[in-house]
């Protein structure tokens, strides 16, 4: 495969995997929990906490982007205190990136496991407080095997959503090769210069392979599981 | 123990108010549909949080809105089995019957594993998942589940509601061997008098949100005044009786307070006793000893209680040996024979108006 690509598209695709893979796993625990909230629960603000969660599904991405940029740039409040006080920094790395990507494919994967929640009965989560399950305990052993092919579904789609993001992320963390030029950057990039036609189409093959293989992952995984969780 | 219950909820147009002692054995909260049953027994399983309530079991205090105390359901330490079995359905029979037990206090004096199974008869499901069980195997998994947590009170809303006539013939037995083998309190809800007369210890009749009678099952069955709210076609007394033959031409030979009673056959073994349910619109009263009578059972008595009907119809309480008997009649004939407390008679009943479904376990 290497001798395929050239080291910058090498480059770009491993980036993209990991921004990608970084960005699903590490917003699935907030996104499970944010959908069992907004599935399950009433509190006083319930639909500005989901419009929100929504949001960066309806605004353009380069607004999305320039609002990470003001929240979580050198000088924003949110990154001024984490630099200060964790020495993390977004701006400009890779971690940007994923911030970014995690941010734009968070409405996704929340839809989709508050879906499943929706779906699974309260009745049997009752049914396991009775026998002597704690709260904690019911959503471990019966809400969380239950919703199993939703979070499948929301981590396929985020990270769908994560190797497909491009406005946000250019105007949050820039286009830097080896540090945030993802798949669609590295695209753009050699589009923009002379003779880069054939390495821009190889990364486009390329990025139709991944979101190929996403979706056929998503489809047979999903199904194996729901017929586990169903008894047949 | 005893599990004691005094609740006060307002919904929106019915308001529940109920207080009652449910000794040890099975207690049936009986009444129609919308009586308040269910809304009882998830206050006592802590699915409801009442306004005003105090439930106990035995020394352990589950709710009192007074002092503010409030347990919630999974430190009830109670068995719940639904009215549908809401069996785990990622889980195996097995993992559901135990999935209560790593909850359950260690040491403690839960049933054993093989003597529920063995019990429910279920052994042999225990590889399957709930999709493939039938409603009479959900239905005695979900009771084998409640029991395996190691309640120290149980809970059956309707069990048997969602299932045909053969399934409940099926799994009454195992709810007859539950209530005499196990040491736990249930309160059954029903609004089955047939389960009431097969099951019941105690009966606690509800009606419209309010206790419209308590007391033990022989009782309340055989009172004229409760008749009505029990259902007058479904009305009749519960006598218990003695299996004491098994004749040739098919019928069995009980032996009650009162005299033999020749019934369908009884298959059980010598000895048993058993509880009869005699519906009050099957039995005939005669004030002189019948002769010439093709029913096989005639049992004296002494006329307790009459209650004339706002209708034609009346009901009459009669004392026969240590059971009550229960007989739905005309006011006419009421007045015919004369029939006021204290006057001898006899109560007449056809063999074959006793079904199978009539004659349970004591």
């Amino acid at each position: 495969m290497p001798s395929l690509l050239s080291p910058e598209e090498w480059q770009a695709l491993v980036l993209s995997v990991q921004v990608g893979l970084v960005a699903t796993l590490a917003s699935l625990p907030f996104a499970v929990g944010m959908a069992v909230l907004l599935a399950r629960h009433a509190f006083p603000g319930k639909q500005i906490v989901n419009g929100l969660v929504y949001l960066p599904l309806v605004l353009p991405p380069v607004v999305t982007g320039y609002l990470l940029l003001l929240t979580f740039g050198r000088h924003g409040p949110v990154g001024a205190l984490l630099e200060r006080t964790f020495g993390i920094v977004f701006i400009f790395r890779w971690t940007g990136a994923a911030l970014a990507s995690a941010v734009m494919g968070f409405p996704l994967m929340v839809r989709a496991i508050r879906l499943a929640v929706e779906a699974v009965d309260p009745r049997l989560e009752q049914a396991a407080g009775t026998l002597g399950a704690s709260r904690g305990w019911v959503f471990l052993t019966v809400t969380l095997p239950l919703i199993l092919p939703g979070i499948l579904a929301g981590v396929i789609l985020g990270f769908a959503r994560a190797l497909s993001e491009f406005g946000a992320t250019i105007t949050f963390v820039s286009n830097i090769p080896g540090q945030t030029q993802t798949l669609p950057l590295a695209i753009y990039s050699f589009l923009q210069v002379p003779g880069g036609d054939a390495a821009a189409l190889r990364l486009v093959v390329i990025s139709i392979l991944l979101a190929m293989a996403a979706l056929v992952a998503s489809e047979v995984l999903g199904a194996r599981v729901a017929r586990r969780i169903a008894g047949r | 123990m005893t599990l004691s219950v005094a609740l006060r909820h307002a919904f929106p147009g019915f308001t529940l108010d109920v207080a009652f002692d449910a000794p040890p054995g099975l207690t049936v909260l009986f009444g129609r549909s919308g009586s308040g049953k269910t809304t009882v027994v998830n206050a006592v399983a802590g699915l409801l949080r009442p306004q005003a309530g105090r439930i106990t079991v035995g020394p352990r205090l589950l709710c009192d809105t007074a002092a503010g105390v409030w347990l919630p359901p999974h430190r009830r330490r109670l068995g719940y089995v639904f009215q549908e079995a809401r069996l785990f359905p990622h889980l195996t029979v097995r993992q559901n019957l135990t999935y209560g037990r790593r909850f359950a206090p260690r040491g403690g004096a839960g049933a054993s594993f093989d003597a529920v199974v063995d019990m429910l008869g279920i052994a042999a499901l225990l590889a399957r998942r709930p999709a493939a069980l039938s409603g009479g195997e959900k239905s005695r998994v979900a009771i084998g589940r409640a029991l395996l947590s190691a309640p120290e009170l149980l809970l059956m809303d309707e069990p048997l509601a969602a299932l045909d006539e053969a399934r409940k013939d099926e799994i009454l037995p195992y709810l007859e061997r539950l209530r005499d083998e196990t040491r736990v309190p249930i309160l059954y809800v029903s609004h089955s008098v047939a389960e009431v007369a097969r099951l019941a210890t105690t009966v606690v009749l509800l009606q419209a949100g309010r206790v419209a009678r308590i007391g033990p099952a022989a009782e309340v069955l055989a009172d004229p005044a409760a008749a009505h709210a029990i259902g007058l076609r479904e009305a009749g007394a519960v006598i218990t009786a003695r299996l004491v033959a098994q004749e040739d031409d098919g019928l069995s030979v009980l032996e009650t307070s009162a005299g033999r009673l020749y019934l369908p056959r009884v298959d059980a073994a010598i000895g048993t006793p058993l509880r009869v349910r005699i519906h009050a619109q099957d039995v005939i009263l005669s004030r002189a000893a019948p002769v010439g009578l093709s029913a096989l059972n005639v049992l004296p008595g002494v006329v307790e209680a009459v209650r004339l009907g706002e209708g034609p119809g009346a009901l009459v309480q009669m004392r026969s040996g240590a059971d009550l008997i229960l007989a739905r009649l005309t006011r006419r004939s009421v007045q015919a024979l004369g029939l006021v407390p204290g006057v001898a008679c006899h109560a007449i009943v056809k063999t074959v108006s006793v079904g199978r479904g009539d004659i349970g376990g004591v």
